[in-house]
């Protein structure tokens, strides 16, 4: 992938903005699905950073992925008010019949944790593909595998 | 006939999106009229989604409403199984004061002709026609208190920011809510984003800052939505921009997103983050205050602290701060979650009693078991047993208490709750969202989760080492997040030492 057309795009978008680094690596992520490291040179000689700096920021978050997501992304919140209410049953529940583990892309899904929604009092919660489930039980973690796998 | 269906994320999450054609289409076979209007959520987030009908003698609502439940709507009301009578007669709802959250689930979030008929704007006017001094005098003589945890006097830190010398000035709103159980915030901008827009602006005027930003955690993207949507209509309608509803006087802001790190919600890392770097805790001093974002004077405000602020340039300082108790004046915006019966946004005065709020108010457990711990104030706060019941909920008690306030948000646990887990919990936590940067912190927390481990193995020289690690990192990190994560384990300790404890042999 050669992210330059696009890039520039973005990095002029921006220009002159008061802290941009973060816009830029949201853009470049909405962009390419990930932060490719072949982005990293050229966002810092736009911003009068070093690649290592545009390394380190990118490093620093945990929304920035160095490689694409599955084409549906599960965000199982795994924060107190969830744990409160069995979410440790809903994570089982819905690695089985995913088949796969917290953290892990199989099979064009991406699962993993996420601490809070701000859903808590309609826990246990998940962010599906950007939108918010509430209430999450086996029964619906099952609906849920069946959902993003159909 | 007008139905409201609300679009906070928590009714969303329970299925409120698809109610919105099932009630047209029921309605079209039924040959009715229906307008749909989105609202944001009213806070009873156990009856969501609440569905609310306007009938002469007020709002109706039935929840928590599934599709089955559509074809009911348009029978006899009353006879609806999820009918709940008049929303604000609810007891829940009617118990409250509800200052901040006055608009929340009353209006269309977006819709500013119906903001500005329930009351908003008024403080915004009442602003614009005092000098920056007296609207900083105003904020301090309300007794507001910084509403992210660690309440600081908001007009200490305005005027502050009023007195620096500096070309140019910042208002920063730490929407950053990143403590479970807490969803106050996202629930106003969803649900009344021209409030805190409101506040900003009355915070600009006030200490000389003509450029704000509102730094929104990425986990909540409705709430970026509506915020951005709020910006750009707000603009639109001269709320912002170069001349604040036609005075002359310039403020503007820009909505921005968070990447994932916890620690962001710390307020120097939140101006690092914000500038582009690793959101790394900066030490203090320099206060933000004098020299925060971009090495500029900027007030960081929490979302609730601003939200307050255009109900007390509109009422008056003495009205606000004739509500509460001792120092903690005003209301707060209680986040009852978790294992609870009657889970929701409850705001209310200072000084209610921790049992009346869980038990009570939330209705205990949601399993029916009884309530064992509440963690108060997010993964840094105490877990509190019933024997804390009587405490009342302001700064002053919960921090003799060797708790928390923080940012109100309180989870219930119920019986089942395994302490030890829980302590592990927020050392596991800490360790994954520490900065770096200071020692206690990177190396405490790791160190944190390999004694409970011990504890768990049966270790019990194991426990003293860990009231040591927890005292080394309340003393000497840099932030609430190293220095905090104590509160949680040492709770658990101090209230449940016998799951801590080895176990003995049964045979024995």
């Amino acid at each position: 992938m050669t992210p330059e057309p696009q890039l520039a795009q973005i990095l002029q978008a921006h220009a002159g903005r008061e802290g941009a680094l973060l816009p830029i690596l949201h853009d470049v992520q909405a962009a390419f699905g990930y932060v490719p490291e072949e982005v990293y040179a050229p966002i810092g000689a736009a911003l009068k950073l070093s690649r290592a700096e545009v390394a380190g920021v990118v490093g620093f978050y945990h929304d920035f992925r160095a490689a694409p997501a599955g084409r549906h992304v599960i965000k199982l919140c795994r924060a107190e008010a969830c744990q409160a209410m069995g979410g440790a049953a809903t994570q089982s529940a819905l690695e089985a019949a995913l088949g796969q583990k917290l953290g892990e892309t199989k099979n064009g899904v991406t699962l993993e944790a996420v601490y809070c929604l701000g859903l808590c009092a309609c826990a246990p919660a998940a962010l599906v593909n950007g939108a918010p489930r509430g209430r999450l039980d086996a029964a619906a973690a099952q609906a849920l595998a069946g959902e993003v796998r159909a | 006939m007008k139905i409201w269906v609300p679009s906070d994320a928590a009714a969303r999450a329970c299925g409120a999106d698809a109610l919105v054609p099932a009630i047209l289409a029921e309605a079209a076979r039924r040959g009715i009229a229906v307008e749909i209007a989105r609202n944001g959520s009213r806070g009873m987030v156990w009856l969501e989604p609440l569905v609310e009908i306007e009938t002469p003698a007020g709002r109706i609502g039935f929840g928590p409403m599934t599709l089955a439940d559509v074809p009911g709507l348009f029978e006899a009301p009353e006879a609806h199984p999820k009918a709940q009578g008049l929303v604000e007669e609810i007891a829940f709802f009617k118990r409250q004061t509800r200052l901040t959250f006055a608009r929340c689930g009353r209006i269309d979030p977006l819709d500013l002709a119906a903001y500005e008929a329930e009351g908003g704007l008024a403080g915004l006017r009442a602003a614009l026609a005092l000098q920056p001094e007296a609207v900083v005098d105003v904020v301090a003589a309300s007794g507001l208190r910084g509403r992210g945890g660690a309440g600081f006097p908001t007009g200490i830190k305005w005027r502050t920011v009023l007195h620096a010398k500096a070309a140019r000035k910042y208002i920063v709103c730490n929407a950053d809510e990143g403590d479970s159980g807490s969803f106050a915030d996202r629930m106003l901008m969803e649900g009344d984003p021209f409030c805190l827009i409101e506040g900003m602006a009355i915070a600009g005027l006030a200490t000389g800052a003509v450029q704000g930003y509102v730094y929104i955690r990425s986990e909540y993207p409705d709430a970026i939505a509506a915020m951005r949507a709020a910006v750009e209509r707000a603009r639109a309608a001269g709320m912002l921009g170069e001349s604040v509803l036609g005075s002359g006087r310039a403020f503007d802001m820009e909505i921005r997103e968070g990447a994932g790190a916890y620690v962001c919600g710390e307020e120097t890392s939140l101006l690092n983050s914000l500038e582009g770097k690793r959101g790394v805790v900066r030490a203090k001093p320099p206060l933000p205050a004098l020299e925060g974002f971009l090495g500029r004077p900027t007030v960081v405000n929490n979302v609730l602290s601003l939200a307050a602020v255009p109900w007390i340039l509109a009422n008056g300082p003495e009205a606000y701060h004739a509500i509460g108790i001792n120092r903690s004046r005003g209301t707060i915006p209680l986040q009852i979650a978790g294992n609870v019966r009657f889970g929701g946004l409850f705001e209310t005065g200072f000084g209610i009693t921790l049992g009346e709020i869980v038990e009570e108010i939330g209705g205990g457990t949601a399993s029916g078991r009884p309530v064992k711990a509440v963690q108060v104030g997010g993964p840094l706060g105490a877990y509190h047993p019933r024997g804390d019941y009587d405490l009342p909920f302001c700064y002053e008690s919960f921090a003799e208490q060797k708790g928390l306030v923080g940012h109100a948000g309180l989870v219930v646990h119920d019986e089942g709750a395994d302490m030890l887990g829980l302590a592990r919990f927020a050392m596991e936590f800490c360790a994954v969202e520490s900065c770096g940067k200071c020692t206690p912190c990177r190396i405490g927390a790791v160190r944190g989760v390999e004694t409970l481990d011990r504890v768990r193995a049966g270790d019990a020289a194991a426990i003293p080492l860990l009231e040591d690690l927890c005292h080394t990192m309340k003393l000497g990190s840099l932030c609430a997040l190293g220095g905090f994560t104590p509160y949680p384990v040492l709770s658990a300790l101090a209230h449940f030492p016998e799951e801590f404890t080895p176990v003995r042999e049964a045979a024995e």
